[in-house]
């Protein structure tokens, strides 16, 4: 398996997503989460928010919320049972609320591999803007891909 | 309500109070599965998991980012964190026993803002990282 260093600059399509009260909830029992402000308005807005805000890792929800989900693996012609997290930075420039309408654009920028093509290295980029096109958040996360012909040497 | 500590009063070296959370569950994956969307069977499908080599399904490494999040929000409100990031140095199984934990590691000032930069991290049960992260945050 060898992984194409073509696809490094490939634009995914941006899509929109509204950030949802019920799906932040669902987040913050998985997680263990229980600050108020992040399931009740009241206290979100006691607390200053203009709604019930994101908890910070809640964006990988939103950019898993892609209508054409597993983009990257297809590109990659990638099972997703090879997968593995390397990386995940998030820079967080503005709030995001319930209500708000994010649209999230992801591309590709680098590939590389270590360990005699072992393990390959997907880095990609995402903007998020909100409704208005203000930028709140740009995420950065590698993929890690273990090559199934490595492990049968 | 999170009240934040005033950056005068913040000296690299200090500690967060840590999080000493449960044994990660089945059902605690099976609810993040839902909650955010990553759908990988390898994190609740035992079968999945075992056809490509694992021994059990694992957490999502994005399951224990989101301690490193609790982490920084119980210290300070959320509005006040500019950045998270980490790498995910080893599995986390169904079982283990996660501890999170953060230090102070920087004091700047950069653009109007003073900012304080931490080492954040999840460690298992015996004693191995499996985080290792980095956040900064905006005090007054």
């Amino acid at each position: 398996m060898q992984l194409d260093k073509k696809l490094i600059g490939h634009t995914f399509k941006p899509f929109t997503t509204t950030v949802e009260a019920g799906k932040i909830r669902l987040f913050c029992k998985a997680i263990g989460e229980d600050n108020p402000i992040y399931v009740d308005e009241a206290a979100a807005k006691k607390a200053g928010y203009r709604a019930i805000p994101a908890p910070p890792t809640f964006l990988t929800a939103i950019t898993n919320d892609d209508p054409d989900k597993g983009g990257l693996l297809r590109l990659l012609n990638v099972d997703i049972g090879l997968i593995l997290h390397g990386e995940q930075h998030y820079e967080y420039l503005a709030p995001v609320h319930v209500g708000d309408r994010i649209t999230c654009q992801q591309k590709v920028v680098d590939i590389y591999d270590k360990k005699g093509g072992a393990l390959w290295f997907v880095v990609s980029e995402t903007e998020l803007k909100d409704q208005a096109g203000k930028p709140v958040a740009k995420a950065k996360g590698i993929t890690v891909v273990r090559n199934p012909d490595a492990a049968k040497k | 309500m999170t009240t934040a500590p005033r950056f005068d009063q913040i000296k690299v070296g200090d500690t967060l109070p840590p999080l000493k959370l449960a044994p990660i569950s089945r059902h605690q994956l099976a609810l993040y599965c839902g909650g955010s969307g990553d759908h990988n069977p390898i994190h609740v499908d035992l079968d999945f998991a075992k056809k490509f080599g694992f021994k059990d399904v694992f957490a999502h490494g994005m399951l224990s980012m989101a301690f490193l999040g609790r982490l920084v929000t119980s210290w300070v409100p959320q509005t006040q964190l500019r950045k998270l990031g980490t790498r995910f140095t080893s599995i986390t199984w169904v079982g283990d026993t996660i501890t999170v934990s953060g230090k102070v590691t920087g004091k700047r000032e950069e653009g109007g803002q003073k900012l304080v930069d931490l080492e954040v991290k999840c460690t298992n049960q015996n004693g191995q990282d499996t985080l290792q992260g980095d956040a900064t945050v905006a005090l007054n």
